[in-house]
């Protein structure tokens, strides 16, 4: 029987800048389990990176701030917890892989060095040891000839190794919990590829809960057990991998199936979402999406959809829209 | 079928029908690599593209993809002459505009225009919308006379589905989407033939993608535009071309029509390019075959004698190492109608499915349908 790992509930995030309030996250709700993928998909700007970095402790405040929710992580709210405790969560329990690898490691600094650091620190491991370290976790990334690079400097690295490297970093203390932020975004498809099957090997060895944010689709069929997508900073609706893709309960998960071009057809015209996405410091009223929504009704422009049990069409599903039967259905 | 001889670049068997509007023939782009302050010595170069050909025909879209750094940019700043080549030609209706200048170089210019990847950074954020698009006016006033401009720009707002009032505003109150119309409606200004997109989509969130590129499929059919398309995701190109090039290291290593090369891909190149994009598809997950590359593209200053990509292939043999495979008919389809005969440049060139064929129903209507 596997472990709810992760818990986010009802997680509200605000910026404040000289603009106005800037609503990021408005009541995101999601779970990982122990050795689950969760993909968390949405638009540029949906909010996926800064729920994250709630998740993460390492949310830049101010400006922004969390107005309200809860983190269960193996039960415990980690917003109760202090700034020390937090840190020793941060790293060893849970760790983070981000898009830009080049600009998230040191520069200055040499990737053994780097690597090494997190036994010295959280460990207590001697430089010696430290090193062997590095020198084994680069070897289990498939950075070839690890033992005579562990020296070198991570602009020295192509980007697809040093993507390799964030994950040796990430993995180091064997955590329970990784985020990754659109991994493979700025990758080719060929080195995604290899750092995908990478991170999906090392998560099955490891019984890791992940949670893979990304605004791919095909990545998301590839990898993940479970689905939450968001738009405007809420979960608009989540199930397992499976069901979505056969049958959305969203019309927005929908719009978003249809608009992809596919490798094995060449179509005419592509399904286009009309509109785009809100600006977050004037979300419509009602339902966020109502003005790009082909179905909506006036009921959506009044009243916030909430987050309704999906009980067709699969388990443990729940969709933020009124007519969720109907987009099911049609 | 016709006579051909290995490596002959006319009368390609997969040229486009017609007459085409271009014809790229041994294009090189070389950059030099120096070393030492006093006296700069040339001790290599970056082989950025280093022998390309291919045929653009009227109306068509022919797609270029390949992994980051293989060349596409720099042959569409040759093509748009923001480069100039180290060595080749490009025909336009027969003329070598590598070998023009002033007044016939300009007037050939106009029919030849770029869309580039980066809406935020390829507008100038201190012009407004309307000088931006009518930008190209200032060195073709022939195209609109003075007075004439800013209803034409108000036209070309209106053509890529942009409000005409708009033309005072400025680029940072557009979105992403908004700014790549607005670059396309620069693009259109001078009424070209011929459109260079490099990467026009690949900066976008997927349903402005789609809105996108819908709009590029409808100014092609209204002004008989002929593309240039470039993009590293296949799923795209695959959508909007007609033909496709897959190049590698600098040189176009499989070319065909797009279910010839979907379908019925023969390079090892192509094929591990396309095993490596993911289907959004969860049912394709288990019975799919993947082809993992090792490592990453050598660098441009060094190329891999024979054929570039050995070192990456799983095939590669001693032949390989020693002979640069032609960009052809193999060998073992040329007499055969199929679709594995289209060119592609590999000794050892086989018919292998990568591509998924039953797609599973997508949701609601089908995809073919309209939006
Ligand atoms: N430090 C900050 N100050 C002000 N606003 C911020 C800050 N960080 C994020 N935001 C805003 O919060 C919203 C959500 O950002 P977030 O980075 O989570 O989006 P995302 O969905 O991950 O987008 P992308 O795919 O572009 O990374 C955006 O509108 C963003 O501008
Ligand atoms: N001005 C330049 N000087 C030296 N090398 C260059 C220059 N421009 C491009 N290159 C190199 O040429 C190769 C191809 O570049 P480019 O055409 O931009 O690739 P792509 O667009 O396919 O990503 C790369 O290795 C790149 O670093
Ligand atoms: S609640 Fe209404 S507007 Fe929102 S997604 Fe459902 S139908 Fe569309
Ligand atoms: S020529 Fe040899 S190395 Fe090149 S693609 Fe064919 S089999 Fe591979
Ligand atoms: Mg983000
Ligand atoms: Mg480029």
């Amino acid at each position: 029987m596997t472990d709810v790992l992760l818990e986010v509930r009802d997680l509200h995030v605000e910026f404040r800048t000289r603009d106005g309030v800037a609503k990021a996250v408005n009541g995101v709700t999601y779970s990982v389990d122990e050795g689950e993928t969760l993909a968390v998909l949405g638009e540029s700007g949906s909010g996926k990176s800064v729920t994250a970095q709630a998740v993460m402790g390492i949310l830049d405040t101010p400006p922004g701030k969390i107005t309200s929710g809860e983190i269960l992580f193996k039960g415990q709210d980690l917003l109760k917890f202090k700034e020390e405790e937090r840190r020793k969560v941060r790293g060893a329990q849970m760790a983070m892989i981000f898009q830009d690898a080049l600009s998230s490691l040191n520069p200055v600094l040499s990737v053994g060095a780097q690597l090494g650091e997190m036994f010295t620190v959280h460990r207590g491991a001697s430089r010696k040891e430290a090193k062997a370290k590095a020198i084994e976790l680069m070897d289990r990334v498939r950075i070839p000839g690890a033992a005579s690079r562990v020296g070198d400097y991570p602009h020295q690295f192509s980007g697809g190794m040093r993507q390799r490297i964030m994950i040796a970093m990430a993995l180091a203390l064997e955590p329970a919990l990784i985020i990754a932020d659109e991994p493979t975004t700025a990758l080719d498809v060929t080195v995604q590829a290899q750092v995908m099957d990478l991170l999906a090997e090392l998560q099955r060895e490891l019984n890791m809960g992940l949670i893979l944010i990304t605004h791919d689709l095909g990545v998301v069929a590839d990898v993940a057990d479970r689905i939450a997508v968001m738009y405007a900073g809420r979960i608009v609706e989540s199930a397992p991998v499976h069901d979505i893709y056969k049958a959305p309960a969203h019309p927005y998960t929908k719009g978003l199936l249809e608009s992809i071009p596919r490798l094995d057809q060449k179509g005419r015209e592509l399904y286009a979402i009309k509109g785009l996405p809100p600006n977050l410091m004037n979300i419509p009223p009602g339902c966020a999406f109502n003005p790009r929504c082909p179905m909506a009704q006036d009921v959506c422009r009044t009243d916030v959809p909430p987050l309704y049990e999906v009980t067709e069409a699969g388990a443990d599903r729940v969709s933020a829209c009124h007519f969720w039967r109907e987009c099911l259905n049609g | 079928m016709a006579e051909r001889k290995n490596g002959a670049v006319a009368e390609h068997l997969n040229a486009p029908a017609g007459e085409p509007i271009l014809q790229v023939r041994g294009l090189v782009k070389h950059y030099p690599l120096t070393q030492g302050i006093l006296f700069r010595k040339q001790v290599g170069a970056v082989k950025a593209v280093d022998g390309v050909d291919f045929d653009l025909g009227a109306g068509e879209t022919l797609g270029i993809v390949g992994e980051s750094g293989c060349g596409k940019s720099t042959v569409a700043k040759m093509l748009v002459n923001l480069e100039r080549p180290t060595a080749g030609e490009i025909r336009y209706k027969g003329d070598d505009i590598t070998k023009l200048s002033g007044r016939a170089l300009k007037a050939v210019r106009r029919n030849i225009q770029m869309v580039f990847q980066d809406p935020y950074t390829s507008l100038n954020p201190r012009m407004t919308v309307g000088d931006i698009i009518g930008e190209p006016y200032e060195i073709h006033p022939e195209v609109a006379p003075k007075g004439d401009r800013r209803r034409q720009v108000q036209d070309l707002l209106d053509v890529v589905g942009l409000n005409p009032e708009y033309i005072n505003r400025y680029p940072h109150q557009f979105s992403g989407g908004q700014r790549q119309r607005i670059g396309i409606a620069r693009g259109l200004a001078l009424r070209p033939e011929i459109i260079v997109a490099d990467e026009p989509v690949s900066a976008l969130d997927v349903s402005v993608q789609a809105q996108v590129i819908n709009l590029m499929d409808r100014l092609q059919t209204e002004f008989a535009l002929s593309y240039v398309f470039i993009a590293h995701d296949l799923s795209i190109v695959r959508h909007i071309s007609d033909r496709v090039g897959v190049m590698y290291l600098g040189r176009i290593v499989e070319t065909g029509r797009d279910a010839e090369i979907y379908d019925h891909p023969t390079h090892p190149y192509t094929q591990a390019l396309l095993s490596a994009v993911p289907v959004p598809d969860p049912e394709a997950r288990e019975h799919r075959e993947r082809i993992i590359l090792f490592g990453d593209v050598p660098s441009p200053a060094n190329i891999p004698s024979g054929c570039r990509f050995r070192t990456r292939c799983w095939k590669a043999a001693e032949r390989c190492a020693m002979e640069v495979p032609l960009l052809a008919v193999p060998a073992e389809f040329r007499y055969e109608a199929g679709p594995a005969a289209h060119d592609s440049a590999c000794h050892f060139a086989e018919e292998k499915q990568v591509v998924p064929q039953e797609p599973v129903e997508p949701p609601g209507e089908p995809t073919d349908g309209s939006a």
